[in-house]
């Protein structure tokens, strides 16, 4: 068990992404994320075939689904015999599914297994009021007809109501988009900055349709072959001309445009070791050289809800000895065009870097030609556990195409202020 | 897999049969099928024919081996599986009389779907104009007595080669086994060849081989798949993007590989070439089958339905085999089967387009079967061409122009896709080293450009 080899990552699939209530909402994360398996396993000629592991997970979760992922490897034509467990780290549930297999093939725990998400924005779980629940639950304890008859008359009608899961941080009772308007403004992210950079994840994201790029990263689910989200004929002028829905006042700068729509969908990333992908006549795309954590205080407002992998990269590149410009290609996921924009302002701030991250000099700047090339959320949209996985597979086949030692860094915030970073090098 | 139609289903319960017979309808029956395992042919198999049957005597050991009973006389009171009759020493029309001798009194005592297979030789360029007659009269004899066969039963001719009488076993033992249930009234021409031996593993002709069938995420393409894998193939899926998740359910259950490729993309054969190389060691077997139709009078056809039918249907086949029969595409001892239609070969309304694709089909594999490389390096290539087959693309079909299209053949019903995968299968196997250049009907002897 002291071994230490590399896990590469050999393929992915994932099913288009549909908008919320579109095509898939009457899927369940099951289905999907069965679906994105399905594809995976006929891709890569596994069935019947008994993996190391599955890891995946969904953020927005039934209680029946307390073994999502065993059930959707038992519902797929894997071997019943591979072994499988639920991971949730919000939006960063897909990557860090995948550092943790990584790890297990690089300490030869494992030689083979698979990182997904899922997540359905359509098909979400209700919830009764906490008041009714209790009450519920006693009505349910209750033994004699008589007990049954006091908790019953104790249900009022001011009692009933569903409550839908809300994308609010509990302990701010802030929505995400609220809290990416205060870092934007303290970034001076413009509202024409972030337009931009949508208006290129869908640039981006049509062009690789359209070059047969997802050909084989994807397999069409319920009749849709491509992300419902894609406005491939969007303009700045389009984008500029919707209202505002985060932020106050005139200084408000983000959109429905500029922030990703909530979306249904599920992504599966096959890795391995090199003997094993050989076994089985597959190539190592990309090496999974490392991956990094990080959180951060949001609570009490000392950093924006969204900022930790602008703490886990800088981590991340000191272990490795790389400094931010020695990558060919960069994936920040786009959970708001601001998210994107305010990271990467924060590394080119002097002050940021020194008082923060404890540098001596800034990361300093990213060549946005290299940046998210075949678009990202914005345009795809974002299923929150499944972006890991469609980031991690996109990024593997571009960095094979540039051929080997290619770099190439992964970048994903997520809710409860935290971040998941990761690096891969074409194989 | 399909199953039988209504009608078929219907007219074969005692009262549906009643009926049927009163009104003279047609009367098909549920055809026989392969099934592992299960026997060669349903009863003994007659042996004859002319002279010292030298065709009969080649095959006699391997049809034995195979399971099949052989007796020289008509039994009593037993039904017969099948009649081979050899006139492969026929030298003269007059010789044919040892033929009609045989089988006349044979078709009277044939079991449910039973086999005739009528042996003779190719006609040659050599021998005298009597040899040549009698040589061609065994098409007439065979497809003539192709229409008088009922319940299920099918008569076919098999041509071989002086000397290479053994090579022609697989052909034999095909067509009388259920995997030709809709193959009826057709020739089969086999070249020199030795002896063929049996598969190791008769279960898995295909055992080790590596396919990879095109417009495989459903209908024909779909079983084609299933058929050879349980035949032992490793299969490769290729369909277009769009068919990607039927394409994957296909592909996870014959245990292959899915392969998302539009054939008529200009690298389609470099990537299928390259995904059977690096994922499974090698390519042994190419099925062209994905194909389009774009109906419409000749009148009314612009180009770009025109175009879209001959690229889909013709030209993608010869782009990608640039690259499929290039020396790292296909092993040496490769198959190649391609998918034609009856339509190629009688011409339909509103077919123009298709019609001159699977023609088309047709001459390519003419072009193929001459190429002396090919010989060379053992690849063979054969197509099928289907008559009515029930799949979706016939499902949509009105239902009556549906009906006449199921009723007008000699076993009046359609075929299933199972049907001509079997028949492919049968082009695949190792022992068909000697067959190459064929166009197999598979239409239930369809009246259709027969
Ligand atoms: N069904 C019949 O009765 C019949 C009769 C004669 C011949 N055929 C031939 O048999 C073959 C299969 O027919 P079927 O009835 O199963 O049709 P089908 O339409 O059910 O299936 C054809 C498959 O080919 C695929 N395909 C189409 N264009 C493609 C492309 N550019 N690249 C990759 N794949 C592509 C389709 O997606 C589909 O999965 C065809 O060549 C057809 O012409 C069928």
């Amino acid at each position: 068990m002291t071994t230490h080899r590399r896990a590469a990552v050999l393929g992915g699939n994932r099913i288009p992404f549909a908008r919320q209530f579109g095509p898939y909402a009457e899927a369940s994360n099951q289905d999907m994320l069965t679906a994105a398996l399905e594809g995976l396993v006929a891709r890569h000629g596994l069935a019947g075939e008994r993996l190391g592991e599955v890891v995946a997970g969904a953020v927005i979760k039934h209680s029946r689904d307390f073994n999502l992922t065993r059930e959707a490897v038992l519902g797929s034509s894997l071997s019943p015999d591979t072994p499988a467990y639920d991971v949730q780290q919000a939006c960063g549930t897909g990557l860090e599914a995948a550092v943790l297999v990584a790890n297990k093939i690089a300490l030869g725990q494992a030689d083979s297994g698979i990182a997904g998400g899922v997540d359905s924005a359509s098909d979400a779980p209700i919830v009764v009021p906490e008041r009714l629940r209790r009450k519920l639950l006693r009505l349910n304890r209750a033994k004699t007809a008589a007990e049954r008859a006091k908790a019953a008359v104790t249900i009022r009608p001011t009692d009933l109501g569903v409550q839908v899961p809300a994308n609010t941080e509990p302990r701010t009772g802030m929505s995400m988009g609220q809290h990416m308007a205060l870092t934007a403004e303290r970034w001076g992210v413009t509202r024409e900055a972030q337009d931009e950079l949508a208006l290129a994840s869908h640039q981006n994201l049509a062009a690789a349709y359209d070059a047969g790029f997802f050909d084989d990263l994807m397999t069409p689910y319920l009749g849709l072959t491509r992300d419902q989200n894609l406005r491939a004929d969007t303009t700045i002028e389009k984008l500029g001309s919707l209202r505002t829905v985060f932020g106050d006042g005139p200084g408000a700068t983000m959109t429905a445009g500029n922030s990703t729509p909530l979306t249904d969908g599920a992504s599966a990333v096959l890795l391995g070791s090199q003997e094993w992908a050989e076994e089985h006549g597959l190539k190592p795309l990309a090496w999974f050289v490392d991956g990094e954590t990080a959180a951060v205080d949001y609570v009490s407002g000392d950093e924006g809800l969204l900022m930790a992998p602008a703490y886990a990269v800088p981590r991340m590149l000191a272990r490795q000895g790389l400094t931010l410009q020695d990558f060919d290609l960069y994936e920040i996921h786009e959970a708001f065009a601001a998210t994107v924009l305010s990271t990467m302002k924060a590394w080119e701030d002097e002050e940021f870097c020194r008082e923060r991250l404890g540098l001596d000099a800034p990361l300093g700047s990213i060549d946005r030609d290299t940046l998210n090339v075949t678009g990202s959320s914005l345009a795809a949209g974002h299923p929150f556990a499944a972006t890991g996985g469609r980031i991690l597979a996109t990024l593997a086949k571009l960095l094979h195409e540039k051929g080997s030692g290619a770099r190439g860094l992964v970048s994903i915030c997520a809710a409860g202020g935290q971040g998941v970073v990761a690096i891969l090098e074409a194989a | 897999m399909a199953r039988a139609d209504g009608y078929t289903t219907f007219v074969s319960s005692g009262f549906g049969k009643k009926l049927a017979t009163t009104l003279g309808l047609p009367q098909p029956v549920p055809l026989r099928r392969y099934v592992p395992g299960g026997p060669l042919v349903d009863g003994p198999v007659l042996v004859g024919g002319h002279a010292d049957t030298p065709a009969v005597t080649a095959l006699r050991a391997g049809l034995t081996a195979a399971g099949a009973t052989l007796t020289e006389v008509v039994p009593d009171g037993a039904r017969l599986g099948g009649v081979v009759v050899d006139l492969t020493a026929a030298e003269t029309p007059a010789d044919l009389e040892s033929l009609r001798a045989t089988l006349a009194p044979a078709l009277k005592r044939l079991g449910r779907c039973a086999r005739v297979v009528v042996v003779g030789r190719r006609p040659g360029t050599s021998g005298s104009v009597a040899q040549q007659a009698a040589r061609r009269a065994l098409e007439g004899v065979t497809r003539s007595v192709g229409k008088e066969l009922r319940a299920g039963a099918t008569a076919n001719l098999v041509l071989v080669t002086e000397g290479s009488e053994g090579a022609a076993l697989g052909t034999v033992l095909f067509l009388l086994s259920g995997r030709s249930a809709y193959v009826d009234g057709q020739v089969f021409r086999v070249g020199e060849g030795g002896a063929v031996d049996a598969p190791a593993d008769a279960e898995h002709p295909l055992a080790g081989k590596v396919a990879v069938v095109t417009g495989a995420a459903r209908g024909i393409g779909a079983d084609i798949a299933r058929t050879i894998a349980r035949d032992g193939a490793t299969v490769v899926c290729v369909d277009i993007p769009a068919a990607g998740a039927s394409l994957a359910d296909v592909a996870n259950e014959v245990g292959g590989t899915a392969l998302q490729v539009d054939v008529t993309a200009t690298d389609a054969g470099a990537r299928i070439a390259e995904h059977a190389r690096t994922r499974h060691g090698g390519l042994d077997l190419v099925v062209h089958n994905a194909g389009i139709t774009r109906d419409k009078l000749l009148a009314n056809t612009d180009e770009d339905r025109w175009d879209s039918v001959l690229q889909v249907n013709l030209l993608s086949i010869l782009r990608m085999n640039e690259a499929l029969l290039a020396k790292d595409g296909l092993r040496d001892g490769g198959r190649m089967v391609l998918v034609s239609s009856i339509a190629g070969i009688a011409g339909n309304r509103g077919q123009s387009s298709y019609a001159a694709s699977k023609a088309g089909v047709i001459g390519l594999v003419d072009g193929y079967a001459a190429d002396r490389a090919l010989r060379r390096r053992g690849i063979t290539v054969n197509a099928v061409a289907p008559g009515f087959i029930e799949t979706e693309m016939t499902a949509k079909i009105p239902f009556a122009t549906r009906e006449v299209g199921r009723r007008l053949n000699s076993l009046s019903q359609g075929g299933l896709p199972v049907d001509v995968a079997e028949t492919i299968a049968y082009f695949a196997a190792d022992a068909q080293a000697a067959v190459t250049g064929n166009v197999v009907r598979v239409c239930g002897q369809s009246l259709l450009g027969a």
